[in-house]
């Protein structure tokens, strides 16, 4: 029998559960977009249709400093404390 | 106090457990077969044997099975002859040679320990035991005995053995956790189903090759190198060892490997966005100074290319690491359109001797006596630069300033940096006007200068600025030349290949500069 030592971080991996969906939205909705060109495109139009579909929807635009980092932890929880939904915009 | 000497059980010829201590004196003696001295002593204690025996233990440690045997036949001996060919209990009494023999009290305190042969000293040794045991000396003929022989090497030490038994010893340095791999199983498979590779087969990373890769260091192996994202985790010295050994590197170059990791894991250079970047990024090494002799780097014929262990086993332990311990994985964080090779290995040295300029290390704040290694995010190369008939300074770094040009799209200005390796008939050319870095870096920026019309979108190309916002800037602000480079800082440049063949090497940058990622430079510990 061969023995090796574990090469990686040793964190059980744990697959990620999706976020039961309520079917309704209300209330905040975070507009994130990660600084990736044309992701204000894209955000601008979803807004123009949520307004439209969902007019009691209150909808706050966040953009991070730079797509090739994770978002600073200050707009995470910026983000997490205001709102309900987040609708984030990815790659170009 | 006198010290406690290590608790034992072993197996006699009989294959009965003999353990230590156990409630009375006792002799223990470790000796191999094929040690002449050893043949001298081993009837000795088979005398003290049955002149103390019944007073308290002789026990013979013998290191190999076969050569136990061989003993107790050709001495006839009644005295416990001890079965550690696992060498054990060797290299818990922490001896060098053999025969090696101390003498414990009942609670298996030492009170004396005696090396090799010195006549003088057993004979001390026997009065001792009879002291002890209130009985006659043994019946030994001392004068028919050498006055001196040396011991031999005890087989704990030697080399084949030794990695093993530091490796499995209580106080092993290692704490990873040990996977256990069925005979069944072939250990290279076993290692592609667990995802450890990059898809090419690693060396397995045994305890006792782990142990060796870590002698490369003084570093506590517990000692953490970096925190390596995407998954933030701890990068030990004995994690980094771990994943040289499966890179296919030597200990020497496990210093390297850490500091590379250690660069690659700052903010300033980013990994997360170098791995995650659908562009295809990965780090590019460099390494300056005295240690690029020492582990025998390649920074000549083929510098970037294959065929050289060093070069080629540092950057990829440094990527398995990122990948192992950091877990970026293509498909999951490592998001590549296309990859590239340089995601398996780049590393290389600078060819600081054929170089007439200040070496990268040195422009770099380093002292030319430093070993130390500097990382790039690069997202292509390296790209040839072929100009085989310039003659002046000025047309070559014209051609190499129109090679950059092509660095993402030609229209792509200002965006990002590139690393250079001139070689040395470039570098011949280039000095027949005396050119400096510097020199070189300027014309660069003035060849590859365009007017800011020339770079909005059109019809040609989509790329380039924003055409209506164009519509919006006066004739002036359009007519401004806008260099290839934000600076000339961004244009990195060192030196290797071989002395034939005018090409030069380009690295193309990814994003360069604090929103993307900036070069990294780290000293190699030379110990």
């Amino acid at each position: 029998m061969t023995t090796i030592l574990d090469p990686t971080n040793e964190k059980t991996p744990i697959a990620r559960q999706l976020t039961p969906r309520s079917g309704v939205i209300s209330g905040t909705v975070a507009f994130l977009d990660i600084s990736k060109p044309r992701g204000d495109v894209l955000l601008d139009r979803l807004e123009e249709q949520l307004k439209a579909r969902a007019p009691g929807v209150d909808i706050r635009r966040y953009a991070k400093p730079t797509f090739t980092k994770p978002a600073p932890d200050t707009l995470r929880q910026e983000i997490r404390a205001a709102s309900n939904f987040v609708v984030e915009a990815l790659a170009d | 106090m006198k010290p406690l000497l290590p608790a034992f059980s072993l197996r006699d010829a009989s294959g009965a457990d003999v353990s230590f201590p156990h409630g009375r004196a006792a002799v223990i003696a470790l000796v191999k077969e094929d040690c002449p001295t050893c043949g001298l002593a081993v009837p000795l204690l088979e005398a003290f044997h049955r002149a103390y025996g019944s007073a308290l233990d002789v026990l013979i440690v013998g290191q190999t099975q076969e050569g136990n045997a061989t003993l107790v036949e050709r001495h006839g001996l009644t005295c416990p002859m001890l079965d550690d060919s696992r060498l054990k209990v060797s290299f818990a009494f922490d001896i060098d040679m053999v025969p090696s023999v101390f003498v414990a009290d009942a609670d298996g305190r030492q009170l004396r320990r005696v090396e090799g042969f010195d006549r003088a000293e057993w004979q001390a040794l026997d009065a001792e035991l009879a002291a002890m045991a209130g009985a006659h000396n043994a019946a030994i003929e001392w004068s028919a005995l050498p006055p001196w022989r040396p011991g031999c090497g005890s087989l704990s030490v030697d080399p084949r053995f030794a990695d093993r038994l530091r490796a499995e010893a209580e106080n092993s340095p290692l704490r990873a956790r040990k996977i256990e791999i069925a005979p069944a199983d072939d250990e290279f498979e076993f290692m592609f189903d667990q995802g450890f590779t990059d898809g090419l087969p690693v060396v397995p990373p045994t305890p006792e090759r782990v142990i060796r890769m870590l002698s490369g260091t003084r570093r506590d192996p517990q000692s953490l190198v970096a925190v390596v994202p995407p998954n933030m985790g701890e990068a030990t010295v004995e994690k980094v060892a771990i994943n040289a050994v499966m890179a296919g590197c030597k200990p020497e170059y496990l210093p390297v490997v850490i500091a590379a990791l250690e660069a690659v894991c700052t903010d300033e250079f980013n990994v997360h966005g170098v791995m995650a970047t659908t562009m295809g990024a990965s780090p590019v090494m460099v390494v300056n100074g005295p240690i690029r002799e020492r582990i025998g780097m390649n920074m000549k014929i083929g510098a970037l290319g294959q065929g050289n262990r060093a070069n080629a086993s540092i950057g990829r332990a440094v990527r398995l690491a990122i990948r192992n311990i950091g877990g970026a994985k293509p498909g999951g964080t490592e998001r590549s359109t296309l990859g590239n090779p340089m995601k398996i290995t780049m590393c290389f040295a600078e060819w600081e001797e054929r170089s007439p300029w200040t070496p990268l290390h040195v422009e770099r704040g380093f002292k030319p006596t430093d070993s130390v290694v500097t990382v790039y995010a690069m997202s292509g190369g390296p790209s040839l630069i072929v100009d085989q008939t310039s003659r002046r300074a000025a047309q070559l770094a014209g051609s190499i300033a129109m090679c950059l040009e092509s660095i993402h799209h030609p229209k792509a200005h200002m965006m990002f940096d590139t690393l250079l390796v001139v070689s040395p008939e470039h570098v011949d050319t280039l000095m027949t006007d005396n050119y400096s870095k510097a020199d070189l870096r300027r014309e660069i920026q003035k060849v590859t200068g365009r007017p800011l019309r020339e770079l909005v979108s059109d019809e040609r190309s989509g790329v380039g600025m924003n055409a209506e916002k164009a519509k919006t800037l006066s004739n002036e602000a359009l007519a401004r030349v806008m260099p290839k480079f934000l600076s000339e800082d961004m244009i990195h440049i060192v030196v290797a290949g071989s002395e034939a063949g005018k090409f030069s090497g380009m690295f193309h940058g990814w994003v360069g500069g604090e929103i993307g990622s900036m070069p990294v430079s780290r000293l190699i510990d030379p110990n």
